[in-house]
Formats: C-alpha cells, sequence, structure tokens
C-alpha cells in the first residue's frame, strides 16, 4: 500500500519506463486506470510509485500512439471506467522494448557485479 | 492522425472515475467513508494540473496563442479604425517610395550590366583639356589594338544613323557601327544568326548587319527567315547575319536597329585626327582600369610625339563601363534614395509614435493583464502580433504603391533619356525589391513591438491599475516622444533644404544665359538624300526647303545649323592665328555650319561687325566666320576680333572675322560656357542639318508643317527629332535631371513636414491631457490664461527649436554631399534654410496652438473635480 511512510524506499520510475510498464500490465487482460496504477505498485513489491497524473497523460500518449485503445465500461464493483487494452501494435512494441530492457539490465548487472568481485 | 480528438471533459470524468475506484479500493482496505475520500484525492495529487497538462498535451500551444493573439489585434485594430488606417497609410507611403526608389537603385547600380564579367569591361576614350571624356579616332584606335597589352580585347564602336525603307516611306533609323570583336568582348551572342567573323570589319568585305530584337520585329515580323535577306541602310545593300537578344542593350550608345561592321571607313576614320568613335575594352585577369589607363597614357604620349599634327596634347583614359553608364545617375540616384529613407525613417517614426501613444491609453488593460497573470513573453507576444498585422496591411498597400510607382515612372521618362538608361526598362518587383521589402517589414515589426514593450519595462503595476496615475511612466513617454518628436522635425529640415536647394538649381539652370531668345522655336533635322551628290545640288535644296519652310503660315524667319544650341560643344575643330605670336598654337573650337540668317533668326546679340549676307552662303565665296566673345577673348586677348584673320589647323585658308556676337549656349545648359565659331552654312557640306524656324504662334503648331514641307520638297528626304525649343531645353538631360530631383524630393519633404508636425501637436496634445489637473491647480491658484497658452507653447516651441536646430546642422551635412547636384547654387544657401526654418517654424507653431488653446480654456473646478 503507497504510503507516506515508506515513501523513501520508492523509486521515480526512469523515463520512458512508465510506457513499458502499463502495456506489460495490460498483456494479460483490459484494465483501467486505477487497476494499472494499483498492478504497478503490487508488482514491483511497491518499490514505484506511480503518480495518477502522469499515468493518465501516460496513457493518452500510447492510445495517441495506438499501442493500446480505450473504451468506457463497468468495472466490478459497478462503477463507470475507462478501459485499456493492448493493441497488435502495442504487442510488438513491448516484445521489442522488453528484450532492449532484459539485455541492458543484463550488462549492467554484469559490468557492477563484476566491478565488485 | 487526425481522428477525433479527446475531450477535456471525457478526461475529468475518467479522472472522476479513479477517484472513485481509488475511494473503493481505499474502504475495502477499511478506511471509513470520507478518510478514503479524502486519501484518494491527495494520493491523486494535483487534479487541476493533470487536467492543463492533458489540455495542452500535443497541442501547438504557441499557434492556438498566435491565433488568440491575432484575433484579439484584428479586434484592437478595428475598434480603432483612425489609428489602424493613419498607421497604415504612413507606413506605405514610407514603404512604397524607399521601395520604389529601391527599384530604380536596383535596376541601375546593384544589377550587373549585362555582359559577360562585366567588371572586366572598360570605356577607353581620348582626352584633351576641353573635353575629358573625348570620342577616339580610328587610326589611332589600330595603334592602341596593336601596342596596348592591358586587354584581351579591344574594341570600337561609333554612332551611325541610317535612312531605311519602311512601310510609312522612308524613316531614319538608329544604328551603330562596330569593329569586329565588339560582341565578343561584350561577351554577348546573337539568338539568331552569327556574329561578325574576324576580320569582316576590314575594307571591301561584303556588307553584313545585326539587328536588334526590336527591328528584327518591327521589320520582319519576327521571322527567322530574316536571317541571309539583304536590307538597304541608306543607298547601300547590307546581309542581315544575325538579331541580337532580347535582352541585350548597350547603354551608350542607346536604341539601336542596326549594328554594323566598321568595314566602310567614312571620310573621319581614314583621317587621324578626326575623332569619332568610342572605345571598349576587356581587361585582362587581374588588371585594374586604372594601370589600363597609365598604359594607354603611356602609348598616347609616343603617338602624339609620332603623330604631332593630329595627337599632340591627346591623352587616353579607361574608364570602367559601369561607372560610364550609370557614373552620372548615381549620384541622382543615391540622393533620391536618401531621401526616401529619410522619408521611411519619419514614417516609422511616427507610427511608433502612435503606438506608443496608444499603449499609453491600454496602460491599465495591459495591468490587469499582468495582474492576472499574463507573463511578461506573453504580452511581449501580443505586441509582436500588433506590430506584425499593422506591418503586413501596411506593407501590402505599400507594395501596391511600389508595383504601380515601378510601371508608371519609367513610362514618365522621355524616350531619350530612357534610351540612354535600358537598364531601367526591365525593372520590375523582382527578388531584390521583395526582399528589400521584407527587409523594412521585419525592421518596422522589431520597431512597432519593441516600443509599447519598452514602456511595458518600466510600467509598474500597483500605479497602472490605479485609473488615474500619472508616474514615471507618463513622463518617460513624454520623453521619449519629444525625441521622436525632434527626430522627425529634424529630417524633415534635411529634406526640405535638399529639395528647396534642388528647385533652386532648376530654376538657376532654366534661367541660365542662353545667349538667344529659345521662345517660338521649332526645329526638325533633315537627312540630305544620297541622289543629292554636289554641293551645288545640295545648294538648291537647302534653298527650296528655306523658301518652303518660310512660306508656312506663322513663320517668320528661317535658318539652318548643323547642330542646334543648348546640345552639346561636339563638333569641335582645331583652328590657328596665322597672324600671331604663336601661329602653330591650336584651338579646339566648336564649330557651327549656319545659314544666313540664322544668327539674327535666334535672337544673338550682335557685339560688334556684322552677320554673314546671302552672298557670303556660297562656297566660292571668299571665307568669311562670325565668333562668340569668349572665342574672341581667348584669340586676340585684348584686341579687337573682328578684321582679323584665323585658319583651319593644317590648311592654307584664312578665314575673316566678320563678326562678334554674345556666348551662345550650344552644350548642355550646366555646362561652362565655351567659345563657337559660325560659318556660312554652304561653305562646308554635310549629309544632315536642322531646320529652324521662329514662328508668330504656339512652336507646337509648326512642327508637323515642318515635317510636311520637308516631304514636299523631296519625297526621299528623312525628318527626325522635330522638336520646339521649349521641349528641347525641359527635356534636356540637365533639367529633366534637376526637375524630377526637386520634385520626388519635394513631395518626400511635404510628406515629411506633415508626418512631423502632427507628430508634434500627439506630442503637446498628449502632455496637456496630462496635465489638465495640473493646469487647474495653476488656474485656481491665479494662473492667467496668457500664461497658460505660455506654458505649452514653451514647451512646443523649445522641441521646434531642438528639432530645427539639428536639422540645420544635418541639412549643412547632407546638402554638402549632393553638391555634385547643385548648380549655381551654394550647399549652405542661406535664404534657402532660412526659409524652411521659417515655414517649419510657423507650421509648428500652428500645430501647437491647437492644444494650447485646449489647456487655456480648462475649467479649473471640472479638472480639479476629476481627481
Amino acid at each position: 500500500m503507497p504510503t507516506q511512510k515508506n515513501s523513501d524506499d520508492r523509486i521515480a520510475l526512469l523515463q520512458g519506463t512508465l510506457d513499458l510498464l502499463i502495456l506489460k500490465t495490460l498483456v494479460l487482460s483490459p484494465c483501467h486506470g486505477q487497476g494499472i496504477a494499483r498492478s504497478i505498485q503490487r508488482q514491483s513489491e511497491e518499490v514505484f510509485f506511480v503518480d495518477h497524473g502522469s499515468l493518465y497523460l501516460a496513457l493518452q500518449r500510447l492510445e495517441d500512439k495506438q499501442w493500446i485503445s480505450a473504451e468506457w465500461g463497468v468495472s466490478e464493483n459497478n462503477r463507470k471506467a475507462r478501459f485499456y487494452s493492448l493493441t497488435e501494435k502495442g504487442r510488438e512494441h513491448l516484445v521489442q522494448k522488453t528484450n532492449e530492457w532484459q539485455r541492458l539490465t543484463r550488462a549492467m548487472g554484469l559490468v557492477l557485479s563484476g566491478e565488485e568481485a | 492522425m487526425f481522428k477525433r480528438r479527446r475531450k477535456t471533459d471525457d478526461f475529468a470524468e475518467e479522472i472522476k472515475a479513479h477517484l472513485e475506484l481509488e475511494a473503493d479500493t481505499l474502504r475495502d482496505e477499511g478506511l471509513d467513508e470520507e478518510e478514503a475520500r479524502r486519501k484518494a484525492h491527495v494520493e491523486f495529487g494535483n487534479v487541476t494540473a493533470a487536467q492543463e497538462r492533458f489540455y495542452l498535451r500535443g497541442r501547438a500551444v504557441w499557434f492556438e496563442n498566435m491565433m488568440r493573439d491575432l484575433r484579439f489585434a484584428i479586434r484592437q485594430l478595428m475598434k480603432n479604425p483612425s489609428f489602424t488606417v493613419t498607421a497604415m497609410l504612413v507606413l506605405a507611403l514610407g514603404m512604397g517610395a524607399g521601395t520604389a526608389i529601391f527599384g530604380f537603385v536596383d535596376a541601375a547600380l546593384i544589377r550587373p550590366l549585362p555582359y559577360e564579367a562585366p567588371s572586366q569591361l572598360v570605356s577607353v576614350y581620348e582626352t584633351v583639356a576641353s573635353c575629358p571624356l573625348c570620342n577616339v579616332s580610328y587610326q589611332n584606335f589600330r595603334d592602341w589594338q596593336r601596342m596596348a597589352h592591358s586587354f584581351r580585347s579591344l574594341d570600337v564602336w561609333g554612332y551611325a544613323r541610317y535612312t531605311v525603307q519602311s512601310a510609312d516611306g522612308l524613316e531614319s533609323a538608329d544604328g551603330a557601327r562596330v569593329s569586329d570583336g565588339f560582341f565578343r568582348t561584350l561577351g554577348v551572342g546573337p539568338m539568331l544568326g552569327r556574329d561578325f567573323y574576324a576580320g569582316e570589319d576590314k575594307p571591301g568585305a561584303p556588307r553584313t548587319a545585326l539587328l536588334s530584337y526590336t527591328a528584327w520585329q518591327k521589320r520582319f515580323g519576327a521571322d527567322s527567315s530574316a536571317i541571309g535577306k539583304t536590307i538597304q541602310l541608306d543607298d547601300v545593300s547590307y546581309t542581315v547575319i544575325g538579331v541580337l537578344p532580347k535582352s541585350f542593350h548597350f547603354a551608350p550608345r542607346g536604341e539601336a536597329e542596326f549594328w554594323t561592321a566598321l568595314n566602310d571607313p567614312s571620310g573621319c576614320d581614314k583621317r587621324r585626327g578626326c575623332h569619332g568613335l568610342f572605345g571598349l575594352g576587356r581587361l585582362k585577369d587581374g588588371v585594374t582600369a586604372s594601370a589600363a589607363s597609365a598604359e594607354m597614357e603611356a602609348i598616347a604620349e609616343q603617338l602624339g610625339k609620332q603623330f604631332p599634327d593630329s595627337n599632340r596634347g591627346y591623352g587616353a583614359v579607361t574608364v570602367s563601363l559601369s561607372d560610364s553608364v550609370v557614373g552620372e545617375i548615381r549620384p541622382v540616384l543615391l540622393a533620391l534614395f536618401s531621401a526616401a529613407g529619410l522619408l521611411l525613417l519619419i514614417a516609422c517614426v511616427n507610427v511608433t509614435g502612435l503606438l506608443l501613444l496608444r499603449s499609453e491609453g491600454r496602460r491599465h488593460e495591459i495591468a490587469v493583464r499582468e495582474a492576472l497573470g499574463a507573463s511578461s513573453t506573453r504580452l511581449m507576444q501580443q505586441f509582436v502580433t500588433e506590430g506584425l498585422l499593422l506591418v503586413l496591411a501596411g506593407s501590402m498597400l505599400g507594395l501596391g504603391f511600389t508595383y504601380v510607382a515601378l510601371r508608371l515612372l519609367p513610362k514618365m521618362i522621355p524616350a531619350q533619356q530612357m534610351s540612354a538608361m535600358p537598364f531601367l526598362l526591365d525593372m520590375k518587383m523582382n527578388a531584390h525589391v521583395w526582399a528589400f521589402a521584407g527587409g523594412i517589414a521585419v525592421f518596422a515589426v522589431v520597431l512597432f513591438a519593441l516600443a509599447p514593450a519598452m514602456r511595458l519595462k518600466r510600467s509598474n503595476v500597483r500605479e497602472d491599475l490605479q485609473e488615474n496615475a500619472r508616474g514615471a511612466t507618463g513622463r518617460a513617454w513624454k520623453r521619449l516622444g519629444a525625441r521622436m518628436v525632434i527626430v522627425e522635425l529634424a529630417t524633415s529640415v534635411v529634406l526640405l533644404a535638399g529639395a528647396g536647394l534642388l528647385g533652386k538649381s532648376l530654376y538657376q539652370l532654366l534661367h541660365v544665359e542662353t545667349g538667344f531668345r529659345a521662345d517660338h522655336l521649332s526645329s526638325v533635322v533633315v537627312e540630305v538624300p544620297k541622289s543629292y551628290k554636289t554641293d551645288a545640288q545640295v545648294m538648291v535644296l537647302e534653298q527650296q526647303l528655306m523658301s518652303h519652310a518660310q512660306s508656312l503660315p506663322g513663320a517668320e524667319s528661317v535658318g539652318f545649323t548643323v547642330s542646334k544650341p543648348i546640345h552639346s560643344w561636339d563638333l569641335g575643330t582645331n583652328i590657328v592665328v596665322p597672324e600671331s605670336a604663336e601661329p602653330d598654337k591650336r584651338h579646339d573650337v566648336p564649330e557651327r555650319d549656319v545659314s544666313a540668317g540664322y544668327l539674327s533668326m535666334l535672337g544673338a546679340k550682335l557685339l560688334r561687325g556684322r552677320y554673314f549676307t546671302e552672298i557670303e552662303n556660297d562656297a566660292a565665296k571668299p571665307r568669311v566666320v562670325v565668333v562668340t566673345q569668349t572665342l574672341a577673348k581667348e584669340l586676340f586677348p585684348g584686341g579687337d576680333a573682328v578684321g582679323k584673320r584665323i585658319a583651319y589647323s593644317g590648311s592654307g585658308d584664312r578665314m575673316l572675322i566678320v563678326g562678334v556676337v554674345d556666348d551662345i549656349k550650344e552644350g548642355q545648359l550646366d555646362t561652362p560656357m565655351r567659345g563657337v565659331m559660325y560659318v556660312p552654312f554652304n561653305q562646308n557640306s554635310w549629309g544632315s542639318f536642322e531646320l529652324v524656324v521662329r514662328s508668330a504662334q504656339a512652336p507646337g503648331a509648326m512642327l508637323p508643317m515642318l515635317v510636311n514641307a520637308a516631304h514636299e520638297v523631296d519625297k526621299g528626304i528623312a525628318t527626325s527629332d522635330a522638336a520646339t525649343m521649349d521641349e528641347v531645353i525641359r527635356d534636356s538631360p540637365a533639367p529633366y535631371l534637376h526637375r524630377t530631383l526637386a520634385w520626388l524630393v519635394g513631395g518626400f519633404a511635404v510628406l515629411a513636414l506633415i508626418l512631423s508636425v502632427v507628430g508634434l501637436y500627439g506630442v503637446v496634445a498628449y502632455s496637456v491631457a496630462q496635465r489638465v489637473k495640473e493646469i487647474g491647480v495653476r488656474m485656481a491658484l491665479g494662473a492667467g490664461r496668457t500664461s497658460i497658452y505660455a506654458l505649452v507653447m514653451r514647451q512646443a516651441g523649445w522641441l521646434t527649436a531642438v528639432g530645427l536646430a539639428c536639422g540645420l546642422v544635418c541639412s549643412v551635412g547632407a546638402s554638402m554631399l549632393m553638391r555634385s547636384l547643385l548648380f549655381g547654387v551654394k550647399f549652405w544657401d542661406v535664404t534657402i534654410l532660412a526659409g524652411v526654418v521659417a515655414a517649419l517654424g510657423v507650421v509648428s507653431v500652428a500645430a501647437s496652438f491647437l492644444p494650447a488653446r485646449r489647456a487655456a480654456s480648462v475649467n479649473p473646478m471640472e479638472a480639479l473635480r476629476t481627481e
């Protein structure tokens, strides 16, 4: 649960990583904004804190790029919500970006752990 | 890409949904209703900021702002049409004048001459004391070609005039004779056919001619089969070998239809002492015109030693072709351009003043916008937009003026002048003119945006928000306004003084002592047909022409001359005084062969002796001559010339001086007087001459009758240049230039005067409006109307005095720069300067009287109540 007390342990999202996280969250099923925010926080074991304002702008940006599409629907607790789902284009982008990330983190890990040894 | 943009409301809806969902989740996690709501809000952060960011996302904000500024600016300008129209008109006038004059400057001075590498081209002249840039002798030219090393090629050209058969009968057409390499030297090739071969200018070569584009169109209907056809020029057949391109012109010659090779050496070409041609050379790479001049001077000296009879005292000089083409017009155009520039300056200052005045009125509005959070950048953008709009509208109007001016002005130049300035023919709105106009527009936008912005920087929001505040800004504006008025007044003085000096020059020029009565004279050039072979035949023709012209209704007296007055000092000849201490000393004297009655018909003043008689008008009689006073003094200083004898240099025949007349201006009005000799017409024979008539009626009416009379005598006579002497004087280059300059600069000056006086009025009126309360207090404390008048007039008077003083200093400087354009006037002419100061002073006082009267009629009670 994102609360003020553990804010020091949280890491500000790197520029551009939010997009990737959103896309990843949407792989399994469509979701609304609030759900996406919660999901990212939960999955990152509360390390990432998502600024909600930025999240909605990011969603809009992704929608503009046609990586995701949006539709008004009804949430599980019967509230009106805007649901986002991954498009084919977004899926391709996610695969490509995920590969890049994995290569990057592996390389970073190699260098950083190598130096310590 | 252009899918429907998502609405801001939709986004707000989504955020609302988010907050509810979050609150739901928080409630599920155990918080109570209110706490969950509060926390969801806190978690989200600034909702408005997110919505604003959504709104701005992907939008060209600057574009939207610009559109909004534009709409606002248009509204502002529409709201105040008198301001808008005034500013636009003033700007358009300044811009139109500046750009139109720039069009001329561009055509004459900036665009290169239409030849290959024109900077290498030079004109070559012979030079003597009396004629610094004089014609070249053919024989000398051939020697130069052999001896000079500065030139890649050296050629000559000369004037020619041909009688041609046309649909309307015989007519006289302009032509030029050139040496074989003339067009290759220029780097111009014919558009059709071929150029002259090398050697085609040798005597005995087949006679060939190149046509100008106009001649090809006019005489051959632009038919390409013209090449190879034969054309009769005078009574000789020429084969047409080519057509010159439409764009070709050669300003020194002016318009010429037929370009023939020199292969027909005229009598003049055979004599080394006869100068009838002009040199044209292309310098070798790296050789300067002055280096070539030095070499030519040395060659001329060598030839002088080799042929002392003909060449002693003759030098040679080269001048860059562009100097010889535009050298005379350059100072004129620069003066005009400066005048237009000054007018533009005044226009810009004036509009800036108007804008400032308006921004003063909008102080409250701007302060409100600033207080509501408009950044200075946004306010600046607003000013730039308003300036841009104003300049755009003004420029469009101004360019309209320019377009009309560039089409109309060349048409107002008489053909004779235009022929010497063919580069003005293709004057139009070209890239240079557009770029120049663009430059002015950018300058104006910067100025117009900067002025209110500068005021903005000084302003104080709190103070400006108070409606009637009179603080530092008012004073600052007054200072700025005062400076602008001083600039405007000073500029007006410069322009008015310039116009006055030019006007006085024109007056002086038109009142130059000519030595004859110019009114009621008309003349026509008559070409003697080639069928008249002997002198006797020509004499009979002349007698017939005389009697025909004499019998015309209204004709009072008739005369002949080879060249009419106010034309040129050409046709010089060398004479000696055999019975003197220096019998070999040669005098270069313009010679005029005239009929017996010519001098008395002109109205020349006979000082001593007598005129010729009819009997002496005969080659068989003893030779007699009439000289002018200047020549008499030159030849016989201190003695009486009448009864003395002179002779042509190199000839034994003595000529008896029978009379001395007062000096007659044979050359242009602005040239210094020279001595001239008049000899009886029939003692020499000429191929063409001018028939001059003094009439009782308007001379213009005589012209067609004169032409008719000539054709009645012989249909083979070609006539040209029919003109009255008044027209000759009016259209001759010097008065024409002076008149044009005086009118244009005068026009600019009047506009400048109006603008600067309006500017002065604006500043004084504004300051009165600002000081109403102060004036009220003064009056309440007992100040009389007179002292209020004095208060306002003192301020205006001070501004005017400073402006005039600055203007006087500047105008003396400016007039000094244009003294080469002045004639018979000193650049510090006191009457002109005093007149300008007096005129501007009076107008300024009048302009400040209106606000002064308003100040004096302030009702102190009302003024104080407005507090």
